[in-house]
């Protein structure tokens, strides 16, 4: 049993197949995809596999802090970061194999077209608790 | 009075195996006990029941008759079972055995078999049982729910055997202690109950090692997280009454000669403990029971282990030696690596190695570990300099 997140990105992740932005899409082509994406949390809900999903606004600060007495520094969004997180789905399987099996299938969301999008998801694993037997 | 928690829960799987056995169907009389349950925890309070095995199971069984009519409702079918809740009904040993081989059905995930043994057999909660997983309460209860269903399909006529339970309360007690819920302690309490049930070594050899190590369990964390090496550890701190109960339980275990891998493990566990001080451990021994358990479990995380020992028995060199023929990507590789190098005078490489060993850890106590050892080693290097 292992927990992993199931990155989406707006910004760094590899081009997607079907690589049309989304407000190029039609509104029954986006409700397609919202849909999509509620009946998977709720597929693996069912499996009991499901932890958390959120979803991320794009628009970020960078904040620093800046002395003894001093209100934090803030600056950016900067346009040129290469890494954007959009959201995430929290999952919680048996196997690494699974944890691939699911970002596959959730990569399968449909875009334009109807047809997948094939989008890049990063998986990456949870550093657990440690164990009992472990010395 | 208050409930007796522990007390109270271990009635959960003979009661349940008394439903069983009078005909109800597993998942709804599951549910009956668990209702049951919830109803002792409050009517207990004002009056504790001088039988309160017959009361759950009277009180289990009327639950299971009222879900039962509401089912019958539904589907406008007629109620299956006696009005009458069963009286004088003595649970066997065979039956509430027979519970636990249900809840390691082959046909579920280890996850699956995991969340329905606590519930089934150990009567705790799907809420408990959430928060030990980290998991939301729904996910919780549809994982219980699901393995219920696999189980009353095809579950009856092949349940699990020992050996998938012995595994399945092996994993409980391996994930150790988060919520409310101490699932180590969870764990012994099951395998305590299992070895009641069943005549089996590797039964006590799996209890003799769960006792062992928890025994040492309160000097392997400081109270802010870090990781006690085993070297390190204030041995003070080992608890000696759970060890001489380990010890004993395995001396018996090893006595009936069917050695299997959780005595050999326990055997290793038991040489440890019975150490004062970490100069007087045997580890020629240690490194003949790791010979003895790669027989039954030839594992790289065996071998791993293994190479420790046999860095300790026959210095770094040989240690290093073991090593060599290990896969790379076995987990704690770098670990194990950067400690017989250190020990072997390789500081460079050690530091380097401990450093990757962080990169790689699987939990973050483990990364501040292996961090903090190589800042320790670089430190020291540049004061040579």
């Amino acid at each position: 049993m292992a927990k992993y997140l199931l990155l989406k990105h707006y910004r760094g992740a590899p081009a997607p197949v079907n690589n049309v932005p989304m407000d190029q899409w039609t509104p029954d082509e986006v409700d397609a995809h919202m849909q999509f994406m509620s009946d998977f949390a709720t597929r693996l809900v069912g499996s009991g596999e499901f932890v958390d999903a959120q979803a991320l606004s794009p628009d970020g600060v960078w904040v620093r802090y800046d002395g003894e007495g001093r209100p934090p520094v803030t600056d950016g969004p900067f346009a040129e970061t290469k890494d954007l997180i959009a959201g995430w789905m929290m999952i919680d399987v048996d196997s690494y194999e699974r944890a691939i099996e699911l970002a596959g299938e959730l990569s399968a969301a449909p875009g334009a077209g109807g047809a997948p999008i094939h989008e890049w998801l990063e998986v990456r694993p949870f550093l657990a608790a440690p164990s009992t037997f472990m010395e | 009075m208050t409930v007796d928690d522990v007390e109270l829960r271990e009635l959960v799987p003979r009661v349940l195996s008394v439903l069983v056995r009078r005909g109800a169907d597993f998942a709804t009389a599951e549910d009956a006990v668990q209702e049951a349950l919830i109803r002792a925890h409050r009517a207990w309070q004002r009056e504790p029941p001088s039988d309160p095995q017959g009361w759950l199971i009277t009180v289990a069984w009327r639950a299971l008759l009222d879900m039962a009519r509401s089912n019958a409702a539904r589907r406008a079918r007629e109620v299956r079972f006696d009005a009458e809740p069963p009286t004088g009904v003595v649970p066997s040993a065979d039956d509430t055995l027979r519970l636990y081989f249900l809840c390691a059905h082959p046909d579920l995930t280890s996850s699956s078999a995991v969340a329905l043994t606590l519930r089934a057999v150990g009567g705790l909660t799907t809420r408990q049982i959430a928060q030990a997983y980290l998991v939301p309460e729904s996910t919780m209860a549809q994982r219980i729910s699901r393995a219920k269903r696999t189980v009353g399909r095809t579950g009856l006529d092949r349940p699990g055997d020992v050996g998938t339970v012995m595994r399945v309360l092996y994993l409980v007690f391996n994930e150790g202690y988060s919520g409310d819920v101490d699932l180590a302690a969870e764990a012994i309490r099951l395998t305590r109950q299992l070895a009641s049930l069943v005549d089996h070594a590797e039964v006590d050899g799996l209890l003799a090692l769960m006792l062992l190590h928890n025994a040492r369990r309160a000097s392997r964390t400081r109270p802010d997280g870090r990781i006690v090496p085993l070297a390190e550890q204030d041995r003070s701190m080992w608890d000696t009454e759970l060890i001489a109960e380990g010890v004993a339980v395995l001396q018996r275990a090893l006595a009936r000669d069917q050695l299997g891998e959780y005595q050999a493990q326990a055997a290793i566990a038991a040489l440890h403990a019975d150490a004062p001080r970490v100069e007087e451990t045997d580890w020629v021994q240690i490194v003949e029971w790791y010979d003895e358990l790669l027989r039954f479990a030839d594992t790289p995380i065996v071998r791993l282990n293994r190479a420790v020992a046999v860095g300790e028995a026959d210095g770094a060199p040989a240690g290093l030696a073991a090593l060599a023929d290990i896969d790379e990507h076995v987990p704690r590789r770098e670990a194990v690596a950067a400690y017989l190098h250190e020990r072997n005078g390789d500081l460079e490489l050690a530091a380097r190695l401990y450093a990757e060993a962080a990169r790689n850890a699987p939990n973050l106590a483990e990364r501040d570990h292996q961090m903090r050892q190589a800042a320790r080693l670089n430190d020291a290097l540049r004061h040579h300099r």
